[in-house]
């Protein structure tokens, strides 16, 4: 016979008798390997879109001179155009104007309209030039003309020659659209126009939002960044395409890395299933592979061969996951969006592009961790002497080899120290280590837990009145508390992940709930259609709102975008009515504000958000430039403040600054407070009777928090789903090691019939077993998860997304899953249990070597 | 009269929607009188205005070139109430071409921007224009200075008028068609001495030549049944100056002609359609457009034969990627009864389709 033979024989026999342990296994690797590959291809496809979307933006342009603020004066195009080394300038002012007949159906429908000036754009972004009819040349330069990338007209269903209508603030503005794109990106929803017809429609006249450099040839491109940064000062930004990367990146890491994180948890889950699989094969299997031994079969053949079986599992769970996740992606990115509805990447289509780096790179994780996890049993059972190994009762050595109290000690230990490291580049990656460490230290420790509680429970026992299935289950459960515990390590891992998941999403929840009452205390809120709305209201409007009856008091705001840092995601400027007194009556302030007396008087005061500290080092006292102004003023932290909502950093401001500082009197939003006398409807409806109130969006408070709570469950849409997946995947971890279990455990079922115990009983006392193994893999479950989730709520998501939160249990919820776990458990072994019954008695008891 | 007459008609066919405030353009009129120097500065009232000089030039090594500068003002329809500097009130509009035989075709350049900020503008009271490092002006004392940088060659050049102004049709009043409407303002500077210096072929080369400035501006647009237009300049031997165009239908003939010819002692004689004719004596076919230009003419103007040979058969400037046009302008020789008598340029344009009005 030959090795090859024998070893297809062997793999064929092993996992046809054992067809649910190997399929477990496969679906365990399948799915960590799907989930994250699928986290890989929709942020690659993400990203990869959205540098390659900005970059066409750009076209080949070798330099980008932007403000920190949204436009700047025109003032630098012509200074810039003449400059020595500068080849050819190409001014543009970006719109983000609203689409009012979208913004039923969706929030914030933003139209991005390029104002360029084509004969200068024509040789740096050729591809963004509207192709003009041949009966209207000229559209080219039109005021009345937009042209549309071919997304833009599917998105508003229009084509050439029919008209839109887009809002600036309270404005509306009728556009005809006079043809296409020469080249737009696919999947990018851009508009562009004639930079004076945009200037002068949208309100910006004299304004800018990025100038284009192509240098002359010859020019060393970064020697003159350096000049050219030194000349413009602080108030402008010098970027490269490359920056638009690193800016993409940074947008989505945190999110990203989160759920990275959550697929190597389902791959830990999976070598975990694994590894107890292989346990519990190699245990069963123990004088099989010892008489493999004796007829000449060497130890490397044997280990090979033991690795052999659980890595084919590993390549089958690999492969089938590559294509899971494949499809998986394919269906998040066309029903939720490229960054899995946490609305980073709004006017994206991006498409999935297979990566054979990645697919070989998570092929080989999944491959790797299973054969990871099988090299221990495999090792004891090719290393175990053959001749002890026949004999019956052997098994338990085996368990004494994965006995490891110190690894246990040593894991739990440096888990707890890890959760108070810093992060590292921003993330969170020794609360991620501490979260996996106590995983393992307590998977580790769970036999001596386990023995340790069964054995209390046994010797609590009066054997004289308990029932004698419980009598030999609690027994059965202290003595053997190995085996026992490695059918729990499923359940204690997905029981703990949920939990911690659970109390995580609640206490995030509930805090942003609590902040949702405190940022929004007024009755109503307006702003027009979209967000930050360059245009917005003008002092006009804003007069005819403050003078409207039954209003008690109005708050407006100003919200702007400004960029400190090229290469992360904007930050938020809000300027308000604050009251330098009591900042905190307005703003959500986690701790004391800098009393008023304590800013200098040549420093305007800002309170800034949890994510300027970490991402900024605005401390509390510390002395800024934000360059908003011209000449530049010195701020200083007076505050710092809970945020929700925007992740990137926010700072608030006076208004009455804001506006001495930067001349701009517009406002986003308003905050109108009802009357006591007065109804909200009857504010609602004088609002509505206004001249301009067309494309503003009024919502009553009640209204806006539930958008909020909505967006907020729908960016946790896929933590929910891996919640799901993590508790299939334990549940199939107690099925396969329950149904291996007892079939170890033949001869000792054969034994308790002989002495008396009939079929039905058996089955009930492995039912108890497992309710009851269940039972304290549940209560194990819910500490370690406790644990990790005080792990995500105070060290991860501080981390990475620089807010804090309350701890908040959410008990019923809770309670609910803990009894559906254990329902589910002992279902599965009642189930599995029945076959491990039904043997034959005799031959049973025989089934010696 | 030159290709940019169809950038203009596109613009007249413009009337997308009612515009608040239209500019108002001002119209060619018989017996106004020209009046310099405002006259050579621009006329942003009007629809269109060019400087255009073209000219024959010696290289110290004794071979000849020939030149081509013309700058284009063009006033669009941007509403007058758009308070925007990037409003596009104004175009500007650049082409430059070196003819040289050694290098057998057209070497040429061409821009269009917005006038604006000081980067590009045609000012007015003397000939000012610039666009970005392009120039041409005039000096108080007259004299001309253009700097031209391409890719491929710049040109460095003073002008020196020699002789006094050439007033055309009746003075300065042009027509360009059979109806009175079709008319523009006109007039040329024969015999400019230039110096200066090309960098041409990666050389430094001092030059000297003689130049032609044509001065045009009108608001009017051509007959709607004209295809397209033969023009012709020269600096004559003897001092002359002669200059004659036809406008061609679309069926080829003659729409409406002129010639005026300028002897030294400033004695002028006008011809009128019937006594001006451009009869094809060689073509060539441009292997670029497939267009196929007279590149060798006849012109009659009353008795006189004159034969156009060009300096080379390949001037085409195609400028499609920027300005849609493509025409032939180029050096060329006349010679009146096979004798050489002086040289000049000649544009053909309106031969690779018909110009649609």
């Amino acid at each position: 016979m030959t090795s090859g033979l024998l070893t297809r024989w062997l793999l064929k026999g092993e996992w046809h008798s054992h067809r649910l342990q190997s399929v477990v296994a496969v679906l365990a690797i399948m799915f960590g390997v799907a989930l994250g590959f699928t986290i890989h291809l929709i942020n690659s496809a993400a990203v990869t879109e959205f540098s390659a979307a900005t970059r066409s933006l750009s076209g080949t342009s070798d330099l980008t001179v932007r403000a920190l603020r949204p436009t700047f004066d025109e003032a630098l195009y012509p200074r810039l155009a003449r400059h020595e080394g500068i080849a050819q300038a190409s001014p543009l002012l970006e719109i983000t104007a609203g689409v009012p007949a979208k913004a039923k159906t969706m929030h914030n429908p933003v139209l991005k309209i390029l104002g360029l000036d084509i004969f200068r754009a024509a040789s740096i972004t050729p591809d963004l030039l509207g192709i003009s009819t041949e009966d209207n040349p000229m559209d080219a330069l039109a005021d009345d003309a937009v042209f549309l990338s071919p997304a833009a007209m599917q998105w508003l269903a229009v084509k050439q020659g029919d008209s839109i209508t887009v809002s600036a603030g309270t404005k509306q503005i009728t556009l005809r659209v006079a043809g296409g794109l020469a080249r737009a990106h696919p999947g990018q929803r851009i508009a562009v126009m004639d930079i004076g017809a945009a200037q002068w429609r949208f309100d910006q006249i004299g304004q800018l939002s990025r100038i284009e450099l192509k240098l002359q040839p010859g020019v060393n491109h970064r020697a003159f960044r350096k000049v050219l940064e030194e000349e413009l000062g602080r108030a402008y930004l010098l970027t490269e395409s490359q920056d638009d990367d690193a800016r993409a990146h940074n947008m989505s890491r945190a999110y990203r890395v989160n759920l990275n994180i959550l697929a190597l948890v389902a791959l830990f889950t999976g070598a975990f299933l694994i590894f107890s699989g292989q346990v519990l094969s190699t245990i069963r299997r123990r004088s099989q592979l010892a008489l493999l031994r004796v007829l000449g079969m060497t130890r490397r053949q044997l280990l090979c061969q033991l690795l052999l079986e659980s890595g084919l599992l590993g390549v089958a769970g690999s492969l089938s996951g590559l294509a899971l996740g494949y499809l998986l992606a394919t269906i998040a990115l066309h029903h939720l969006g490229a960054d899995l509805g946490a609305g980073f990447f709004p006017g994206l289509e991006p498409s999935l592009h297979l990566e054979p780096a990645a697919a070989v790179f998570y092929f080989v994780l999944g491959t790797g961790v299973t054969m990871l996890g099988s090299l221990l049993p495999a090792w004891e059972a090719a290393h175990a002497h053959p001749a002890p190994a026949l004999k019956s009762g052997s098994e338990y050595t085996v368990l004494a080899a994965l006995h490891a109290p110190r690894l246990a000690v040593i894991c739990l230990l440096t888990g707890i120290v890890f959760a108070g490291l810093p992060p590292v580049y921003d993330l969170p990656v020794f609360g991620y280590l501490a979260t996996v460490l106590l995983l393992i230290g307590s998977i580790v420790a769970l036999p001596y837990l386990c023995g340790l509680s069964f054995s209390a429970l046994l010797r609590r026992l009066n054997p004289g009145k308990a029932n004698v299935l419980y009598a030999l289950a609690v027994t059965r459960l202290s003595n053997a508390s190995g085996l026992a515990a490695i059918a729990l390590g499923g359940i204690l891992v997905s029981f703990s992940l949920m939990v911690a998941m659970a109390i995580m999403v609640t206490s995030f929840r509930v805090s942003v709930d609590n902040w949702l009452a405190q940022v929004l205390p007024a009755d109503l809120y307006l702003h027009p259609t979209i967000h930050q709305d360059m245009r917005g209201l003008t002092t006009d409007e804003q007069q005819m709102l403050a003078s409207l009856p039954d209003v008690a008091r109005i708050d407006f705001i100003r919200s702007i975008p400004i960029t400190l840092d090229p290469t992360r995601p904007d930050v938020t400027l809000l300027a308000r009515p604050v009251d330098r007194d009591n900042p905190g009556s307005v703003i959500p302030l986690i701790e004391s504000a800098l009393p008023s007396d304590s800013i200098p008087s040549d420093t305007v005061p800002i309170w800034v958000s949890e994510a300027m500290v970490d991402l900024y080092g605005f401390e509390v006292g510390k002395q800024v430039m934000l360059p908003i102004a011209d000449p530049s003023q010195l701020f200083i932290v007076a505050g710092v403040w809970r945020d929700y909502g925007r992740m990137f950093g926010a700072i608030q401001m006076q208004l009455s600054d804001y506006r001495r500082l930067t001349g701009d009197d517009h406002i986003s939003d308003a905050a109108l407070w009802v009357t006591t006398e007065a109804t909200t409807g009857a504010v609602i409806s004088a609002l509505q009777a206004l001249p301009f109130s067309n494309p503003l969006e009024i919502m009553e408070t009640g209204r806006v928090r539930a958008v909020a709570l909505r967006q907020f469950d729908r960016s946790f849409a896929v933590t929910y789903l891996l919640e799901l997946v993590a508790i299939g995947v334990g549940l199939m971890g107690v099925a396969a090691s329950f149904s291996a279990q007892t079939l170890t455990r033949i001869r000792e079922f054969g034994i308790l019939r002989h002495i008396g115990l009939g079929k039905r009983q058996i089955h009930r006392m492995l039912t108890l077993e497992g309710g009851l193994l269940a039972g304290f893999g549940v209560i194990t479950g819910f500490i370690l998860g406790t644990g990790i989730s005080l792990i995500l709520i105070f060290i991860v998501n501080p981390q990475s997304f620089h807010w804090t939160m309350q701890l908040h249990l959410p008990w019923g919820w809770l309670i609910l899953m803990a009894l559906a776990v254990l329902g589910a458990a002992t279902l599965t072994a009642f189930i599995a249990s029945r076959r491990a019954a039904s043997g034959n008695v005799i031959r049973a008891v025989r089934e010696d070597w | 009269m030159r290709y940019l007459w169809v950038l203009f008609s596109w613009l007249i066919l413009l009337q997308p929607l009612l515009l608040a405030a239209p500019p108002v353009l001002t119209s060619v009129i018989p017996g106004k009188v020209l009046k310099f120097p405002d006259d050579h500065g621009a006329h942003p009232d009007f629809r269109i205005e060019w400087w255009y000089v073209t000219g024959w030039l010696t290289t110290s090594a004794g071979d000849p070139l020939g030149f081509q500068i013309t700058f284009f003002r063009l006033a669009t329809q941007a509403d007058e109430d758009n308070p925007s500097n990037f409003a596009p009130h104004q175009l500007i509009i650049a082409h430059a071409a070196l003819s040289d035989p050694k290098v057998g075709k057209l070497l040429h350049d061409q821009r269009i921007v917005r006038a604006g900020f000081d980067l590009a503008y045609a000012k007015t009271g003397n000939a000012d224009v610039k666009l970005d490092d392009w120039f041409f002006t005039r000096a108080a004392d007259g004299h001309y200075h253009t700097r031209i940088e391409t890719e491929n060659f710049t040109l460095n050049f003073t002008l020196t008028p020699t002789q006094p102004l050439m007033l055309q049709g009746d003075n300065g009043f042009s027509r360009k068609g059979p109806q009175a409407a079709q008319a523009s303002y006109y007039y040329s500077e024969p015999h400019l001495q230039v110096s200066g210096t090309i960098n041409h072929l990666e050389k430094n080369i001092p030059v000297t030549g003689t130049a032609w400035l044509d001065r045009e501006w009108s608001s009017e647009y051509l007959a709607t049944d004209a295809a397209g237009w033969d023009w012709a300049s020269a600096n004559l031997d003897d001092g002359s100056a002669l200059m004659a165009f036809q406008i061609r239908g679309k069926d080829g003939s003659k729409v409406w002609a002129y010639a005026t010819l300028r002897d030294p002692s400033g004695q002028t004689r006008s011809f009128t359609p019937d006594q001006v004719s451009f009869t094809p004596i060689r073509t060539w076919r441009s292997s670029h457009t497939q267009a196929v230009y007279p590149v060798a003419t006849r012109i009659r103007t009353g008795e006189t034969e004159w034969q156009i040979t060009p300096l080379m058969d390949d001037q085409e400037l195609d400028s499609r990627s920027s300005t849609r046009a493509v025409y032939w302008e180029g050096a060329v020789t006349f010679r009146r009864d096979g004798e050489s008598v002086g040289k000049g340029y000649m544009e053909l344009t309106g031969y690779v389709q018909p110009l649609t009005m």
